[in-house]
């Protein structure tokens, strides 16, 4: 079993991280042990530019999307910013959607983020939850939001429990809400005359 | 195996003078680079087709047809036709015109296009578009090999009846091409018919065009066309070249920069470790295209792309002489060596005129 959290958190120490590493260390243990990787966006950000002026992503940012995408569930923290996710954390999903659109299709994805006070803890359902609704991702029902001052305060050990353990239920549930293995078009190829008798006018 | 050049035709400033070429002189500017190749003894031109500003080769047969009148041994092509968007008849009956004042010497690449409002302009959905290339192309395939074709499809109005003139030249259909950056539909659809798949290998780095290339090779392999190593394989390439190689970076930096398509992205350095571009000595040049046949296997036609960005029409000409003297006559040496005997030439219109008359001699 294999947890990746994608951490947009920008500086060094950031609270992002650390709401991320909490998020795995408690989800783990409950799916089953589970090998934990950590992506930060930080160093990934110039690569994550290049992909929209390119066309294609460079070699880090490649071995980040392949874990992502043959993770068995995603840990996804993002700073508020601008009353929504960051730029970053955006881009990196976008960047990943135009490579592969089916890279999240049916993988559980817990959503968590972090900001200066609690008037935004919302934009975990107003901005992330439907981004990753429409990247087909399974999002867990709790979603973790950490202001400033909950790491002074109680409450916030509790909602990283409830959420680590809907992620690690999910991760382990039936089949059909597991991520598919990725379609690969250069071994399914469709048959030529399929696509030509596809065009074929009725009758 | 042909060399040769591809152009996009896009008037672009100058980065080092803020000068914009007129329209009339980067049409004629793409002339004289035409007549350049065939002087500096390369074997292809090739033009692209574009239908919005700050593009000019919206009209190729008419461009190519000029410039069939003014060479004798330069095989005139494109990079792309739009298959997605014209009227595969006009296509079939365009390119066939070229055919026959070109005494045989063109052949052309199928394309879709990347500008989203063409489709719309030209009253076409952009989400058909692999289907458009599809049915148009099984049309215009039909159109030079059938005399009278009835037909119906999806996208365009039938043809009861309908005889495309002129009929090709020998009655020997243009060779054609399959040009596709990403889409494995199109290397599908080359193999099918045993037509040449051309990937530009410009902006995307080598293991991507390998896997097309494999994809291609072997599909023409199942449509029973040869085997892998025989289909019909072309490249693109892109160089920059002085005879110190730290000339030609520090000439060509300030085009890179601020080039379209990949211009303020990564830099120099990162692209060209990424992507088939060169920039530097003919010897370094010689070397990376060499390699290209180390992912791509042997193949036919390699064209590269000398001309944009803004390069000056000089610069662009002493390009070519660096090209034709220096380079190309190296690579046709090294990469005619262990080359099996039974990978074919690109077909042209006398290799198809023979092969043409061989089936029928064996028919009769």
């Amino acid at each position: 079993m294999r947890l990746v959290v994608v951490s947009a958190g920008l500086s060094v120490p950031s609270s992002t991280r650390l709401l991320g590493d909490r998020l795995a260390a408690a989800a783990a243990p409950a799916a089953g042990d589970a090998e934990v990787r950590v992506i930060e966006l930080r160093d990934l950000a110039v690569e994550i530019a290049h992909t929209f002026t390119n066309g294609f992503p460079g070699g880090a940012l490649s071995d980040a999307f392949d874990a992502v995408t043959g993770a068995d569930g995603l840990i996804v923290v993002t700073p508020v910013f601008s009353a929504s996710y960051s730029g970053l954390f955006k881009s990196f999903f976008d960047a990943l959607s135009v490579t592969d659109p089916d890279a999240l299709a049916g993988k559980p994805v817990l959503i968590a983020a972090t900001g200066g006070s609690a008037r935004h803890s919302l934009v975990l359902d107003h901005a992330l939850r439907p981004l990753f609704s429409y990247l087909r991702a399974v999002v867990v029902p709790t979603g973790v939001y950490a202001a400033s001052e909950d790491w002074g305060a109680e409450g916030l050990d509790g909602r990283v429990e409830r959420a680590a353990g809907e992620l690690a239920a999910l991760t382990a549930g039936p089949a059909a809400a597991r991520p598919r293995p990725r379609r690969d078009s250069f071994e399914e190829v469709t048959p030529f005359e399929e696509r030509l008798a596809g065009l074929r006018p009725a009758g | 195996m042909q060399f040769g050049i591809f152009t996009v035709g896009d008037v672009t400033p100058d980065p080092t003078t803020g000068r914009t070429p007129t329209e009339r002189e980067r049409i004629k500017a793409m002339v004289a680079i035409a007549l350049k190749a065939e002087e500096v003894g390369l074997d292809v031109f090739a033009t692209g087709e574009h239908h919005n500003p700050p593009f000019v080769p919206s009209s190729p047969t008419t461009m190519l047809g000029y410039i069939a009148a003014r060479t004798e041994k330069l095989i005139l092509s494109t990079s792309t036709t739009l298959i997605t968007t014209n009227d595969p008849v006009k296509i079939a009956e365009d390119f066939a015109m070229l055919q026959h004042l070109a005494d045989g010497r063109m052949d052309l690449m199928m394309g879709r296009g990347n500008t989203g409002p063409v489709y719309p302009w030209f009253g076409k959905d952009i989400r058909q578009g692999i289907n458009l290339a599809i049915e148009n192309y099984a049309l215009l395939h039909r159109l030079w090999r059938e005399d009278v074709v009835d037909w119906e499809g999806t996208f365009r109005t039938p043809l009861q009846g309908f005889t495309s003139t002129p009929r090709p030249l020998d009655d020997v259909p243009p060779f054609v091409w399959h040009g596709s950056i990403r889409s494995p539909e199109i290397a599908e659809q080359a193999a099918y018919y045993g037509d040449g798949f051309f990937h530009n290998n410009i902006f995307w780095p080598a293991d991507h065009t390998k896997r097309m290339i494999e994809l291609y090779r072997n599909r023409y392999a199942h449509y029973g066309h040869g085997t892998p190593e025989q289909a019909i394989v072309g490249l693109g390439g892109q160089v920059f070249m002085r005879r110190n190689s730290q000339d030609a970076v520090r000439e060509f930096r300030p085009y890179f920069d601020v080039a379209p398509v990949y211009g303020h992205g990564p830099s120099l350095e990162e692209f060209t470790a990424q992507t088939p571009l060169t920039v530097g000595s003919p010897q370094q040049v010689i070397e990376k295209t060499l390699a290209f046949r180390d992912y791509a296997g042997d193949y036919q036609r390699q064209l590269f792309l000398m001309d944009h960005a803004g390069l000056p029409l000089k610069t662009v000409l002493e390009q070519l002489d660096l090209l034709g003297e220096e380079v190309v006559p190296v690579l046709r040496e090294e990469f005619a060596k262990n080359r099996p005997a039974d990978v074919p030439d690109a077909p042209t219109h006398s290799s198809l005129l023979a092969t043409a008359r061989r089936t029928e001699g064996a028919r009769a």
